[in-house]
Order: C-alpha cells, then structure tokens, then sequence
C-alpha cells in the first residue's frame, strides 16, 4: 500500500535529517529515487529545482512535491496525489515535531551537553558527505543528456553547471536567480533553435 | 501575551514570504518574534536557532515548533507550524498538479533541461561552504569523504550512516574525547 509506504518513508527522512535542506534532498533522493523506485532521477531534480523557487522550507516543499508525484505515478488520480503530498509533509514533519516538545519539556539545560556537541559536529561532517553523494549521484544522463545522443546538450549542461557552481561559491548568486536563468536558457536553447 | 490567532498570522507570514529554505526566515523570524511582538528575547531566539539546528528535521518547522509550544503549550506549537508551512505547501502542490498536467510539453521539457544542470551544482556548492563552517583538518577530514563514498559507491543508506556517524560521535565524546585532554 503506497500511503503506508510513503507514512513510514517519510517519518524516517525527517527523524534522520540533521543538516538542513540540502541533507534533507540527499535523503528523499535515497529513499524516493533509489530504494523505492517511485521516480526517476530526472522528475527528482525537477522537483529539487520547483521546490527551490517557491517560498517555504525546502524540505517541506520537496516532500510535498514527492509525495504527489510519487502517489500519481503509482497510478492514482491526482486528488490521492494531494492526499500523497499532504501525507508526506505530515510525516515529514511528525516525529522531529514530538521530539521539539518533549525536548522543550524535559530536557533543554543538557544542550551544551560535550558529549552531545561532540556528536552534532561528527553529524555534521557526516552530513558534507551525505549531500555530496547526493550531487554525485545526480550527475547522469538524465540531468546532463550524453555526449553521443546530443553533443550540444552535453556541452551546455556542463558549461550551467560550472556556471552555477562558480556563481554560487565566488559570487553568492541568490539560488532562485540561477534557476530562472538556466530556465530561460534551456527554454530558448532547447525549445526555439532546436 | 499572544493568542493562537496572532502566531498563527506571525508565522503564515514567515512562512509564506521567504524564498530559499528556512535558514532565510530567520531575519524574518527576528524581526517578526523579538522585534515586533517581543515574545522571546534576542538571546532567547539565539539558543532556540542552536536548538532547532541540533535536533533532527526541518529546521522552519523545528522552530515554530518550539516558540510555539512556548507561547502557548502544544496547541500553539501545532498552529505555529501549520501557519508555517500551510501556503508553501498549497502553492507547491499547485505547481506539482500543474507540471504534471503539462508533462511531455516540449516548452516545458526544455526549461527543465537547462536547469537540471544547476540544480546539481546547487547541491554540490554547500558541500564546500559547509566544508568551511565545520572547521575540516587533516584528522576529520576522512568522515565527510568516507561517508560520500559508502552511499555513492556502496549504495549505502544515508540513514544506516548517520546513525553510525551518531553512534560513534557518542562513543568517540564519553569515552575516547576526555582521555585525550587529561593526558
């Protein structure tokens, strides 16, 4: 039963997730694309991409989107896909949510705990890693196309994605304005002239 | 005091009118809780960010979660979070139901093909960034690249290594930390 699946799924994702969105993307990734097969790794980066111009936390917007995607192509109509996507920011949220409280409650003084900043700053390193698997794991045909199919695509892909990663690190250009850009590139590149 | 009604608003704006994830609500969040309405103190608000960074899940969430139960018990924790997140979750799903109408477009197919590439570089920048933030050396170096390498090559779950990065950062702290700096 998918809505089960997709409960369970989810609850792990967010009970996991320590280090943001993007640790949060290396996570879904896994699960969704990888383990459970319910995309394909192109309709994933679509999704990552969605969720990064829309407001609201990423992690809750990638999990709604995957939710419903995961839902419709299963075979559903979409209204199950919105009970899918309702269901997976639920999830995604429910046990991080129960933990906040009964950490509020009972034990806020233990936070500057060594033993337990010990263990946030070795998550975190563990984390670099996690989302750099992530972005390894989405260089593939189906995000850069081949060489062999289409030499053009091929090159401009890799010519974006420098592109993009230099004006991320060097000039600290705001996620939502790359997207757009590659968007109106692709759109033009791709649509008009091909 | 506040009442449900105004965190509910307080956060549905927070929520609603910031783009790029939830560490860019927190000028937002600052201004609306600690300037605004004064419901925590700055330093307050500081150790809530360190609190929700530390506990697993969604950072924004995490956040309303707590000034939320702290204002008004669980009932306000649950509005918090629901103002929160309710019109991102509506507008994402509108666009999901909408890009899957329109999927085969050829418009829209060629859109999508010029940002997957970005879109690999936008998740492959922090990696850097953060490489900078978690103070990476020669002796810890070898976790981040380890951890890469089980889920990229081995296929490993990344929840099978988190859960080992967290068993032995507990180990490593309660036994092995505190005899280093005695000797």
């Amino acid at each position: 039963m998918i809505f089960w699946k997709l409960f369970c799924t989810f609850c792990k994702i967010g009970i996991f997730n320590f280090g943001g969105g993007y640790a949060m993307i290396a996570l879904i990734q896994n699960e969704v694309v990888e383990k459970q097969g319910w995309m394909t790794m192109a309709e994933f980066t679509d999704i990552v991409a969605t969720s990064q111009v829309t407001p609201g936390p990423i992690g809750i917007n990638v999990a709604t989107y995957a939710g419903y995607t995961a839902v419709v192509n299963a075979g559903y109509d979409p209204f199950w896909g919105v009970a899918g996507a309702f269901l997976a920011s639920f999830s995604v949220i429910l046990l991080p949510f129960v933990l906040v409280l009964l950490i509020s409650k009972y034990l806020l003084g233990h936070k500057d705990n060594p033993v337990i900043k010990t263990v946030m700053s070795v998550l975190k390193l563990t984390v670099i890693g996690l989302i750099a698997a992530a972005a390894a794991l989405l260089v593939n045909a189906e995000t850069f196309g081949t060489y062999a199919e289409n030499p053009l695509q091929f090159f401009l892909s890799i010519g974006l994605f420098a592109a993009a990663f230099i004006a991320s690190l060097k000039w600290k250009v705001s996620p939502i304005l790359q997207i757009v850009i590659a968007g109106v590139v692709g759109g033009i590149v791709y649509y008009v002239f091909m | 005091m506040a009442s449900l009604g105004q965190l509910f608003w307080s956060f549905f704006k927070i929520g609603t009118f910031t783009i790029g994830g939830g560490y860019a609500m927190i000028p937002l969040m600052e201004k609306e809780l600690v300037d605004r309405h004064g419901w925590v103190t700055r330093d307050e608000f500081m150790g809530i960010i360190t609190l929700a960074q530390t506990l697993p899940g969604i950072f924004a969430a995490n956040m309303a979660a707590h000034i939320g139960w702290r204002l008004r018990g669980v009932p306000g924790a649950v509005t918090a979070v629901i103002g929160n997140i309710l019109v991102p979750i509506l507008i994402i799903l509108a666009l999901a139901m909408g890009l899957h109408y329109l999927q085969g477009n050829a418009v829209v197919e060629a859109v999508f093909k010029g940002i997957r590439p970005v879109v690999v570089a936008l998740i492959a920048a922090p990696v850097f960034r953060m490489a900078k933030t978690a103070r990476i050396s020669l002796r810890n170096f070898w976790i981040p690249v380890l951890a890469a390498l089980l889920i990229w090559l081995l296929g490993i779950s990344p929840v099978w290594v988190i859960l080992a990065a967290g068993i032995g950062g507990f180990v490593y702290g309660k036994y092995l930390e505190k005899k280093e700096v005695q000797s």
